[in-house]
């Protein structure tokens, strides 16, 4: 692939990928009937092992029938926004054609994910979580630094940190292609949500969605909802529910909701701490470089000996870190918003179950007065058809919540494990190798 | 606790508590300073993270008792030793004496690994006394209370070498003490062109800590910095030949009452003349414009500039690395209790489990980064800060040459212009004046000519010193960097050690 990132521009420039590219992150748990293994874009000569190059070398989880497949081929970045390629490969007869590709942006996928949200049909279901929002600024700041800073720095730690910049702005769009992939393919494998009728809109429709972001008023409309939402479902979830199960459900998911959070905060910083770390190591390395270069005495043989030792530390390092960030890290962070669906699903049920409550007792007030009893009766009905359509279906689906994650835990953390133990042993072979020239030597 | 412990007067038969020195057997005390356990046996860690523990190779197979006296002091097993088996007990380095470090050994650090072979060198000085002495500085204990109380430090040589009085000494001194020792090897020796080792530096906030008695991590950390820096200072003042011999140094180690150096207090009046005199020489050295003749110096000096500015980058990134390793080890620990309570809210026992297991791995790697980073700045980062002060007294010594050389050039100036004016009274025939000029004249004359023999010995000394300077660098910088290495070494195969054992557990889960 090639990046080139000038910075002399106060834009990032179009930052394409190509189909190679890392895929979704294995979340979801199905059987891995189509795992394909991407290779994940190289970032630089990289001397560690094959299966690993690049910081993201995902399986690929698809349904195992192959009615509806969607991945996002393609991806391009340019200014602010970032287009999607959305890819789909379908046999169902809905769809005008077996295969087919739309462009799509961010706001459109939050478009999608909200209809699902207001959809009164889809209440029983665990809504699968919308993808965060590109966040490229961090980068775009560092690189109007290192654009305003070219005169001051020398050849080499100009291309060292146009590297590095570029590295990073590359990470972080691999990730954010990964987790709108994963949005979509949990709605894939979803066997209700896959026929939604504005998925297919998605899907196919190849032109413009005309999806305006929120407008002030809008976002003000929005904040309030929460707000009354919030103090609802405080309110919703005082009732205490007859079915063990969900009672159960409630206070497990509350309390691992925030239990999630905290983790997923912390995880962050500790990788934070361990890239700057890595960085230093990096630094040292390239003073050891100019040591070696001016150093007169035998002392100088320890230089050259040791910067490359140090500089392919720091790669191991970042590595480590941005293993970690992955498998850990990006983890605990879809859990969380996973979580808190479910959370979501099951103020939903609360709610219909107090809406039931409250029309069963309206029809009491209406057949003690025999006033409106008729129409008492049917609300009655539609709440009581909606709570247990709702129960029945938010079972099964905190059944499968809690499946996914058990297997999606098991996988990251025996992925972490086993990187974690190639890095430190690919560490201590480097080290030790240094070692015994340098105690070699006399 | 707060009272000064009176060292026994020299030549007391109470001394008898050290024992004696095996001669002919290990030379290189100086290797001692360095982490080196046949045995695993590890002092329990104490309230201190981060313990120094100095083997002396000379000998004693049990603990030397002098150093189990105050068993309440935190710092008593500072310089803990620990037995070694004499016959087989080898120098931890390859080459002679080895840099005077002494690197703090956490306590999970401290399985012997370093064992690289018996090659011992011994280093005959002119006198056909082999270099033989090692110096600890240990049991920092606190005298005194309020702003007045100060830090005394037990100093004691071991040496086999005759221009000392006796094979063991102990004295105690104070901080002070250290820079009044300095202070006087500088006025001495440095502008006759040795590369006189620079003392520690000051530190008024630490001290002040410990003054006020703030008994936390971080002023144990101050106290423990300073003493290892300052066994370091000892060690390399002692390596240098000439140092060695000079009256100060031995009744610095050897005298049990030392006059008080108060010039080296900074409000002194001896202080503020240093402060005026480094003003002075700032502004004649850019002043003096010398016309380099030897090639040799100009080289060298550029060389040392290149390094100096190279040291401070390289110190600087290892200290940045030595903050984040701290903050990664913080960071670390609070994940793994976060850990630990997603995986009590888990409600999945096999997942609930590996969770608890991943945050106990999450612990104990904690614990190895804190130690890693204690590694990294006890060994690498003393070291270049001790370099980068070394460098700066190897160019003071370069600009000592500059007005070495400046001086005769001055008085041979000062020459040619009496020779001038005799000149003149020659014709003015003023015959007593004529006399007294002539008499000027012979004096200058004698005086540019120990100009010039100052200027060339002060040169020869610094080749002298620069390349001892050089030797002693590469011996230094290889052994700190094999114990550093070293470390690296441990800490990866802990990590393996535990991701193993976590490993198996991620698999179980059902």
């Amino acid at each position: 692939m090639n990046l080139i990132l000038n910075p002399t521009l106060d834009e990032a420039p179009p930052l394409r990928t190509h189909r190679g590219i890392v895929t979704s992150h294995d979340f979801l748990t199905t059987p891995p009937a189509a795992a394909m293994m991407q290779e994940g874009l190289d970032d630089g000569p990289d001397f560690l092992s094959e299966e690993d190059r690049g910081p993201r070398a995902v399986n690929v989880d698809l349904q195992t029938d192959a009615t509806l497949q969607v991945d996002i081929s393609d991806a391009l970045s340019e200014r602010d926004k970032v287009k999607f390629t959305v890819h789909t490969k379908s046999t169902l007869p809905n769809f005008k054609q077996n295969e087919f590709s739309v462009v799509r942006q961010h706001e459109e996928f939050i478009w999608l994910h909200d209809s699902f949200v207001e959809n009164e049909e889809y209440a029983g279901y665990i809504i699968p979580p919308a993808p965060p929002r590109p966040d490229f600024d961090a980068s775009r700041e560092k690189l109007q630094k290192l654009g305003e800073g070219e005169g001051s720095m020398t050849k080499e730690e100009f291309t060292k940190m146009k590297q590095e910049l570029e590295a990073e702005y590359l990470a972080i769009f691999k990730k954010t292609v990964a987790m709108h992939e994963v949005f979509l393919c949990r709605v894939a494998a979803h066997p209700v949500l896959r026929k939604d009728l504005n998925f297919h809109v998605f899907l196919e429709y190849n032109q413009d969605l005309s999806v305006r972001g929120k407008n002030k008023r809008e976002k003000m409309e929005d904040f309030f909802k929460n707000v009354v939402k919030s103090a609802d479902g405080v309110l919703v979830a005082g009732v205490k529910d007859v079915d063990d199960f969900f009672e159960h459900e409630k206070t497990f998911l509350l309390e691992y909701h925030n239990r999630v959070k905290d983790a997923s905060a912390k995880s962050d910083r500790m990788i934070r701490s361990h890239k700057s770390a890595a960085d230093d190591i990096n630094r040292i390395a390239s003073t050891l470089y100019t040591l070696g270069t001016q150093d007169s005495t035998d002392v100088c043989k320890y230089w050259t000996k040791l910067f490359p030792l140090f500089s392919k530390l720091s790669k191991i390092e970042a590595r480590v870190a941005a293993d970690e960030d992955l498998k850990l890290a990006d983890l605990l962070k879809y859990y969380l918003r996973e979580s808190q669906a479910a959370k979501d699903l099951l103020y939903r049920r609360g709610r219909a179950l107090v809406d039931y409550e409250n029309a069963n007792k309206a029809l009491d007030k209406a057949r003690a007065k025999n006033k409106d009893v008729l129409q008492a009766e049917t609300s009655q009905q539609v709440c009581c058809q909606k709570f247990e359509k709702i129960s029945e279906s938010a079972k099964q689906e905190l059944i499968d919540f809690k499946t996914r994650r058990v297997a999606a835990f098991r996988k990251n953390l025996v992925e972490l494990a086993e990187l974690e133990l190639k890095h430190a042993k690919g560490n201590l072979q480097l080290l030790q190798s240094c070692l015994g020239v340098l105690k070699g030597d006399t | 606790m707060a009272a000064e412990m009176e060292p026994p007067p020299l030549g007391n038969a109470g001394e008898t508590d050290f024992r004696e020195l095996e001669d002919g057997e290990d030379l290189f005390v100086s290797t001692v300073t360095t982490l080196e356990y046949p045995e695993p046996s590890s002092p329990e860690p104490a309230s201190l993270p981060a313990e120094d523990i100095s083997i002396n190779s000379n000998g004693p197979k049990q603990k030397d008792v002098s150093f189990d006296d105050d068993p309440e002091d935190l710092f008593a097993e500072a310089t803990e030793e620990v037995s070694l088996d004499s016959p087989e007990r080898e120098p931890i380095l390859s080459d002679g004496p080895s840099p005077a470090i002494t690197p703090v050994t956490p306590t999970t650090m401290l399985t012997p690994r370093m064992d690289l072979g018996a090659r011992c060198r011994i280093e005959e000085d002119n006198n056909g006394d082999t270099f033989d002495i090692h110096i600890a500085v240990s049991d920092p204990e606190k005298v005194g209370d309020g702003m007045n109380a100060y830090m005394g430090y037990k100093v004691t040589t071991k040496t086999s070498m005759t221009i000392f009085n006796k094979n063991e000494t102990t004295v105690r001194r104070r901080f002070s003490d250290f820079l009044g020792l300095h202070s006087k090897l500088a006025s001495k020796y440095l502008h006759i062109g040795y590369i006189v080792p620079p003392a520690p530096e000051k530190s008024i906030v630490g001290m002040t800590k410990v003054k006020v008695g703030k008994e936390d991590l971080s002023s144990a950390e101050f106290v423990e910095k300073r003493r290892s820096a300052l066994e370091r200072y000892l060690m390399r003042t002692v390596k240098h030949p000439v140092l060695l011999k000079d009256p100060d140094v031995i009744m610095f180690l050897e005298s049990s009452e030392l006059p008080r150096a108060v010039s080296t207090q900074a409000l002194s009046g001896a202080g503020i003349l240093r402060m005026v005199n480094k003003a002075a020489d700032a502004v004649n050295k850019m002043t003096i414009k010398m016309n380099e003749s030897d090639a040799w110096f100009e080289e060298k000096h550029q060389q040392f500039e290149n390094l100096d500015l190279q040291l401070r980058k390289l110190h600087a990134s290892v200290e940045s690395l030595v903050c984040h390793r701290k903050e990664l080890s913080v960071n670390t620990a609070s994940f793994a209790k976060s850990a630990a309570m997603l995986g009590n809210s888990e409600d999945h026992t096999a997942l609930s489990r590996a969770l608890s297991q991943l945050a106990e791995v999450e612990e104990k790697i904690d614990r190895l980064h804190q130690d890693q980073a204690y590694a990294d700045f006890y060994l690498f980062s003393e070291l270049l800060g001790d370099y980068v002060r070394l460098i700066t007294a190897v160019k003071s010594v370069f600009d000592q040459r500059m007005k070495t050389w400046s001086k005769w050039q001055d008085t041979q100036l000062l020459l040619q212009k009496k020779r001038e004016s005799e000149a003149k009274l020659q014709f003015a025939n003023k015959p007593d004046k004529l006399q007294q000029a002539k008499d000027e004249i012979k004096e200058l004359e004698g005086k540019v000519e120990q100009g010039e023999k100052d200027f060339e010995l002060i040169s020869k000394t610094i080749r002298k010193e620069v390349s001892r300077f050089e030797k002693e660098r590469v011996k230094d910088f290889k052994a700190v960097i094999i114990k550093y290495l070293e470390s690296l070494v441990q800490t990866q195969q802990q990590l393996i050690k535990y991701w193993e054992a976590f490993l198996p557990e991620a698999k179980a889960i059902a």
